[in-house]
């Protein structure tokens, strides 16, 4: 029997907060494939937003955008405040620190064991830390994703729901405000999917984090939306709770919910 | 008729430029790697497991290569000289030929084939399995921790590796000598080192840290910027070997040339 998530114990996430990340007008082209036709959202502070939208709409560039791995042809990206499209590499760099992203395919080192691969992101930002005292963040933070005892294991050994648990435990070492999820439940079973919702939920409670959320997993979109927005042809088409998104009057957005 | 010759003229064009597009392209590569190698933090450990795997790992099969390399050329040239008589040359020759020439080129070779091609299927897989892009948004430099030590390790590696080739090739030729004839290690070494100047060995030894530099940079250059999808990553570590193979040819020409003209 697999524990049902409901959304009733969530705290409601004011609009008032003040925005941590806010995209105003975003193009982005490849050639002549026009992705981003203006895309303009904006995420609060401690606030789940999920994006959805057809294969291709250009979520995942989105949030590429935001943490600079993709240069942006026209648009403001402001977060905490600082416009990135504006800064130098070092000036970027601190801003990224604040940021956790968690890649569709977790994207762990393959060289290194699940150990190395969390030590090898905190040891260059947390110089002052002794080994002792990187071995217990390490070990922390494999608690909180409940895989304490993957540590010594090489990402080759691990499941697709171990990986992107650690893919997490990886963000989570660096202590992020932000959270960008590139599809974080894709290519996994039903109960390992909301196994990954109910983390991400519990990362939104504990840790007090801000987050866009891709998905295409609707059961994932409803247990850990504050608010969805949905790209459509390089823009946002419409932004609403899952629940008023569920019954739109559009047919086109209603067919996500089905 | 005439359309065939535009049709010609204009995919002549496009190569052209391609291959400009790309020269352009790695100039900034190693433009890039320059300007990070002196900038701090420097990737010791890195730079130590990557002159591990470049070097240490290569061993086996530089001594196989080398040996071969100085027995066979024995072996071939003995006829030649005997005709003259001149068989007392065998060493000398053997000696001058394995370190002014064939050891360089064909280490460099084989190591563009085992090196250069890991480095680009390496990078590649890296690149679209997205941990580059990892690398990037934990603001680590991937630039300076996967491109910069392994450059590094190959152009000081590759020098090792020709001058370890180069003894074991003299070994090999010492093997080849005594298949027909009877010579003592002692008086073979004598001679080899009487035939051997500065002269031989500077240049030769020089023109082995280009090779490095480049079997690295090409390597790195193929796979960083490999295309999404698996096949790229085959197609990295293809081109990686097929352009690091072309680039040793025409340096040595050039080193060639160049040692001509000042030695």
């Amino acid at each position: 029997m697999t524990q049902e998530i409901t959304t009733t114990d969530r705290t409601p996430i004011s609009k008032t907060n003040a925005p941590v990340i806010e995209i105003k007008d975003l193009y982005k082209s490849f050639g002549k494939n026009e992705v981003l036709k203006g895309v303009t959202l904006t995420v609060n502070k401690g606030e789940n937003l999920v994006v959805l939208g057809k294969s291709g709409s250009g979520k995942s560039i989105t949030i590429k955008c935001l943490v600079g791995l993709v240069e942006v042809d026209k648009g403001e990206i402001n977060v905490f405040g600082t416009d990135i499209t504006k800064l130098d590499n070092t000036e970027l760099n601190e801003i990224r620190i604040r940021i956790g992203f968690l890649f569709q395919n977790a994207a762990l080192y393959d060289s290194m064991s699940v150990r190395e691969n969390l030590g090898f992101t905190l040891k260059r930002h947390a110089k002052d830390l002794t080994a002792e005292e990187l071995e217990s963040q390490i070990i922390d933070v494999l608690e909180s994703v409940g895989l304490s005892e993957a540590i010594d294991k090489m990402p080759s050994e691990l499941s697709g729901g171990m990986r992107k648990r650690i893919g997490l435990a990886r963000t989570l070492i660096l202590k992020p405000e932000i959270i960008l999820y590139d599809e974080p439940t894709t290519g996994l079973d039903t109960i390992t999917s909301r196994e990954i919702s109910e983390l991400i939920l519990e990362i939104q409670k504990k840790n007090k984090t801000s987050s866009i959320i891709i998905t295409h997993d609707m059961p994932c979109a409803k247990h850990t939306s504050d608010r969805i927005v949905i790209l459509k042809e390089g823009v946002i088409h419409v932004e609403g709770t899952y629940e008023e998104l569920e019954k739109s009057d559009d047919e086109w957005v209603r067919s996500f919910f089905i | 008729m005439n359309n065939t010759i535009t049709e010609k003229k204009e995919s002549i064009t496009i190569y052209l430029k391609d291959t400009f597009n790309d020269v352009g392209k790695v100039t900034l590569f190693a433009g890039r790697f320059f300007k990070e190698v002196v900038k701090p933090p420097y990737e010791m450990k890195e730079f130590i497991k990557q002159c591990y795997v470049i070097g240490y790992k290569s061993l086996p099969l530089v001594t196989i290569t080398g040996f071969i390399m100085g027995l066979v050329l024995t072996l071939q040239s003995r006829p030649t000289l005997a005709k003259f008589g001149a068989e007392s040359w065998l060493p000398s020759m053997v000696a001058l030929s394995l370190i002014r020439e064939i050891a360089p080129v064909i280490t460099a070779l084989i190591c563009a084939g085992k090196v250069s091609s890991g480095i680009g299927a390496e990078l590649g897989s890296m690149k679209v399995t997205e941990q580059i892009d990892a690398m990037e948004v934990s603001a680590i430099n991937p630039f300076k921790y996967l491109v910069v030590t392994r450059i590094l390790a190959t152009t000081l590696m590759i020098p090792l590796l020709v001058i370890y080739a180069d003894g074991i090739g003299v070994i090999g030729g010492y093997v080849g000598i005594n298949i027909h004839g009877d010579v003592s290690l002692y008086r073979y070494l004598a001679q080899v080192l009487e035939s051997i100047t500065f002269l031989d060995i500077f240049p030769a030894t020089m023109k082995t840290f280009f090779f490095g530099f480049f079997i690295g940079m090409i390597g790195c250059y193929k796979g960083f910027n490999a295309a999404n999808g698996t096949e790229s990553v085959g197609k990295a570590a293809n081109s990686a070997v097929v352009t690091a193979s072309l680039t040793i040819f025409i340096i040595d020409m050039l080193a060639v040339q160049i040692t001509d003209l000042f030695f």
